[in-house]
């Protein structure tokens, strides 16, 4: 079953298309991955379907609803979750708060409660601390619980972003370029992760510019190129793909 | 997180500490004075700190939403006869209301239009005060009957100073009791990121609101209060400096620190009384204050401070 469905959708800026037309569909379970050259309208993909962008035509399924337009917040409610490229870090708190923001849908945010601090806020301050640490330790970060995010390298900050939207305890989780500027170690500990959170039972959809990381980990792969759908398949299939090689992955690879 | 907890009552508990012992150091009317006034203000930048400290938004205007807790305090029993006790909740949930409606298209604004849009919100009230003479006296300002306790009517400065001190204490504490939960969290996380929080479901324009709201409504008790305190209002109250003055208090204790919030208040409302002789120059020592704040101490007075004595601590 399809957990996402993506159809007709297009962005245009001004006079120019960042996406025109695209469908596909992803299913529940699986690691789903979108590659293409820079500008392939990636990231305005991600940004249509975790609400920041409303598209200018076009519809977006997910499970089963139309969310097309959604506020980014509802949709966060019904269990889509992401990390950005260019890091979105709370810099103005520390490591472990950031993710305690990430479980944000899951406390109590009652105002009266808050204001008259009822041992409910207390006990849900500390459980949610608890299970960030957990989270932190789960995604490699757990010598990091007291540091502030700005003295954190940046590989470390990318793992930062994961933990805060597993944190929401996402069904879709959208990563957006999580190797982008680590070394083959770390992306090889990225690699792990992607598929620890994949058997865990969360669908992924993964931006990635790591040929061999997208090659190794995607049960599906989607080619863009100027916004438009050049291929789908699985990474055979994609690497077989004639047109991908002229346009993509280039005549050294 | 024990810590933090005791970063908490700790903190409160100096607060009571301090404002049990200051009387001991007071000994005249005009100290006394000098202190309720800090007090009132203080109370304001608590609550304004939240807006502009922790969610990381900016307001030219509050001076106009204790203007209209205070004129609102003053009408009520001034020319209707209210209990001042009943004026004083009325007019907060008036004023609760007002900034509820401007909130929504105001704080879809960033920055330096959001700075433009609330200075012409507070100029609007101000201008509003100055014309509605029949009801607020104009620009000459109007008198404020007392505040009553069981049918006495306070007078006393020694009474004012506990009636404040409760107040702010209570204001601070509701304050540490939003900063260290969810929607405190929620806050600070759309001071860093909003796209980031909007997909953590953060709703953002919700808690902007609120906050706003919260603030206002806050600096509306404050403006009530300090009408009854003084006898007497003027439209100055609801002027673009004292919206200045207040967010200079919160700059310089430090943003995102309720306690900074506190010192702010404290130091810059004492230092022009009590350097009489620079009364005139009253804006230009806080516009250099502003300044070398930002440029000196970006974080403010007590976090810079309290950052210093860690550092000093764990050597």
């Amino acid at each position: 079953m399809s957990l996402l469905e993506v159809d007709g959708l297009t962005k245009s800026f001004g006079g120019l298309s960042a996406i025109e037309s695209l469908a596909f569909n992803v299913a529940e379970g699986q690691i789903h991955s979108i590659i293409g050259p820079n500008g392939a309208g990636k990231t305005t993909l991600f940004n249509m379907i975790s609400g920041l962008y409303s598209p200018s035509a076009g519809r977006i399924r997910y499970s089963g609803r139309d969310v097309t337009g959604a506020a980014p917040h509802m949709l966060a409610a019904a269990g889509i979750s992401r990390t950005f490229q260019n890091l979105q870090v709370f810099f103005n708190m520390s490591a472990i708060e950031n993710v305690m923001v990430g479980r944000h849908l899951h406390e109590n945010r009652n105002l009266f409660a808050t204001l008259v601090r009822l041992p409910a806020i207390a006990r849900g301050n500390a459980e949610a601390r608890e299970r960030a640490a957990d989270l932190m330790s789960y995604v490699g970060l757990g010598a990091y619980v007291r540091v502030d995010p700005g003295s954190m390298p940046y590989g470390a900050l990318k793992r930062l972003e994961i933990a805060r939207a597993l944190a929401a305890q996402p069904r879709l989780l959208l990563l957006d370029e999580p190797a982008a500027g680590l070394n083959p170690r770390e992306t090889g500990e990225i690699d792990q992760l992607i598929q620890k959170v994949k058997d865990s039972g969360v669908t992924v959809v993964l931006v990635e510019h790591d040929m061999k990381l997208v090659m190794n980990i995607s049960d599906r792969i989607l080619v863009l190129n100027y916004g438009r759908k050049l291929a789908e398949g699985d990474s055979d299939e994609v690497r077989r793909n004639p047109e991908v090689v002229a346009a993509y992955l280039g005549a050294g690879s | 997180m024990r810590r933090l907890s005791q970063a908490r009552t700790g903190g409160l508990l100096s607060l009571v500490i301090v404002i049990v012992l200051l009387p001991l150091a007071l000994d005249n009317i005009y100290h006394y004075d000098i202190v309720i006034r800090i007090g009132i203000n203080a109370i304001v930048c608590v609550g304004l700190n939240l807006f502009i400290g922790y969610a990381g938004q900016i307001s030219l205007g509050h001076a106009g939403f204790f203007a209209l807790g205070a004129y609102g305090s003053a009408i009520l029993t001034g020319h209707y006869s209210w209990p001042a006790w009943f004026a004083l909740p009325a007019s907060a949930a008036a004023v609760g209301m007002i900034a509820f409606v401007v909130a929504r298209p105001i704080l879809r604004l960033k920055g330096h239009y959001l700075a433009m849009g609330t200075l012409g919100m507070g100029i609007i009230v101000f201008i509003v005060i100055t014309q509605e003479v029949a009801l607020t006296g104009g620009p000459d300002g109007m008198p404020v009957p007392p505040l009553t306790i069981a049918g006495t009517e306070i007078y006393s400065e020694t009474t004012w100073y506990w009636i404040i001190a409760t107040v702010l204490v209570a204001t601070v504490w509701l304050a540490l009791n939003i900063v260290d939960s969810p929607i405190g969290r929620a806050l600070r996380a759309i001071h860093g990121s909003e796209p980031a929080s909007s997909v953590m479901g953060i709703n953002v324009a919700r808690y902007k609101a609120m906050v706003f709201v919260i603030s206002a409504v806050i600096a509306s008790v404050a403006g009530s209060l300090f009408t009854h305190y003084s006898g007497f209002i003027t439209p100055s109250e609801a002027g673009f400096l004292h919206s200045v003055e207040l967010v200079t208090m919160v700059v310089l204790g430090g943003m995102a620190s309720t306690f900074g919030a506190v010192v702010g208040a404290g130091l810059l409302t004492a230092l022009p009384q009590l350097l009489a002789t620079l009364r005139d120059y009253e804006m230009l020592v806080f516009g250099a204050v502003l300044m070398g704040t930002m440029i000196f101490m970006p974080h403010g007075l007590v976090p810079t401070i309290a950052a210093m004595f860690q550092r000093w601590r764990r050597k």
